[in-house]
């Protein structure tokens, strides 16, 4: 018990992620990928006659199931499984994100950016609001994310996954150096 | 008879709910999650992200071997059959603009639903924006360039 409440190496979690692409094979020819999520619940409550959003979204619901999992997931190993306290990143990034104006270390996420409080600043805007929007207009227009292209493409060897995956690390890491230094000042 | 149709639909899917489950756990306790982690990737300053997805990489590619090799079918009996991703410039102009807010959110959509979990209450207006932007996207598909 006191091993699960640790947080897990890469080399467990990883692999066991990557079983998870066998299993839904396995048990009704699904292929991983979150994003499509999004896509469902759109096509289920807002189709606006959108020909994107008419399809028989009710044939795809198992992935909306997968998603209800995930936040329950989410719930239990937090509140049952999980001794809280501050992410072990590497020190370089922790001094350079301070230096850009971070200040809370102490959980999962920066707790000065990301709060409801936050939500009515113009920086918490940009990081909730448009962020997400980015996340899933992009997502979307790319046919997947990191798990429909980066892990589940990549494991069926598609290079259009290895292009997709390639321009993800590229976004990002122009993001990360260029453009969240003065998104943080905000 | 709707509550009977209901009732037949999550029977059939409820295994679906327990993997995914076991995702949102693994997502949570390997920190994938965290907006930290993400951050330090973006940096190349941290090992973890990679280890995780490329050992979730190799693990997939191995199972996948293994499933076509013994030609293993699903539980009900079906041939497992793995769509192909047909390349399209959209994967070039989406996956650029989904790392940019991957960067910015620290979450691509499975973490996202994960926060949720985790008591980041906050993250569900980054899921109804993220919603915004697939429904934004069905929209205008038509005039983008794919």
């Amino acid at each position: 018990m006191e091993l699960l409440k640790q947080p897990w190496p890469w080399y467990v979690a990883g692999p066991l992620i990557g079983l998870i692409i066998p299993a839904l094979l396995l048990l009704g020819n699904k292929t991983f990928g979150v994003s499509s999520t999004l896509r469902q619940v759109c096509a289920a409550c807002i189709p606006a006659n959108i020909s994107f959003f008419e399809y028989d979204w009710k044939k795809d619901s198992w992935n909306l199931f997968f998603a209800a999992g995930i936040i329950i997931g989410g719930f239990i190993a937090t509140y049952l499984l999980s001794n809280l306290g501050p992410v072990n990143i590497n020190p370089h990034t922790t001094a350079l994100l301070q230096q850009e104006g971070i200040k809370d270390f102490s959980g999962l996420l920066p707790q000065d950016v990301f709060s409801i409080s936050q939500l009515f600043t113009l920086r918490g805007f940009v990081f909730i609001v448009v962020g997400g929007f980015l996340v899933g207009f992009g997502t979307r227009y790319a046919g997947g994310c990191t798990s429909g292209h980066a892990i589940m493409g990549l494991s069926s060897l598609q290079w259009p996954s290895l292009v997709a995956t390639c321009c993800f690390m590229i976004g990002g890491i122009i993001m990360t150096w260029f453009i969240l230094p003065y998104l943080l000042q905000l | 008879m709707v509550y009977f149709t209901l009732f037949i639909t999550v029977m059939k899917n409820i295994k679906f709910l327990i993997i995914g489950m076991l995702f949102g756990i693994i997502l949570v306790k390997s920190q994938v999650i965290s907006w930290f982690r993400i951050n330090e990737m973006f940096r190349l300053q941290g090992f973890h992200m990679y280890g995780v997805i490329g050992s979730a990489v190799i693990v997939g590619i191995i199972s996948i071997q293994v499933l076509k090799r013994f030609q293993l079918k699903t539980i009900h009996g079906e041939e497992i059959v793995i769509p192909d991703k047909i390349f399209q410039w959209g994967n070039v102009y989406g996956g650029l603009i989904f790392g940019l807010g991957w960067a910015i959110t620290g979450a691509c959509p499975g973490p996202l639903y994960a926060q949720i979990g985790s008591g980041f209450l906050v993250t569900i207006v980054t899921l109804l924006s993220a919603l915004a932007g697939t429904w934004t996207y069905g929209l205008i598909k038509n005039k983008l360039p794919h």
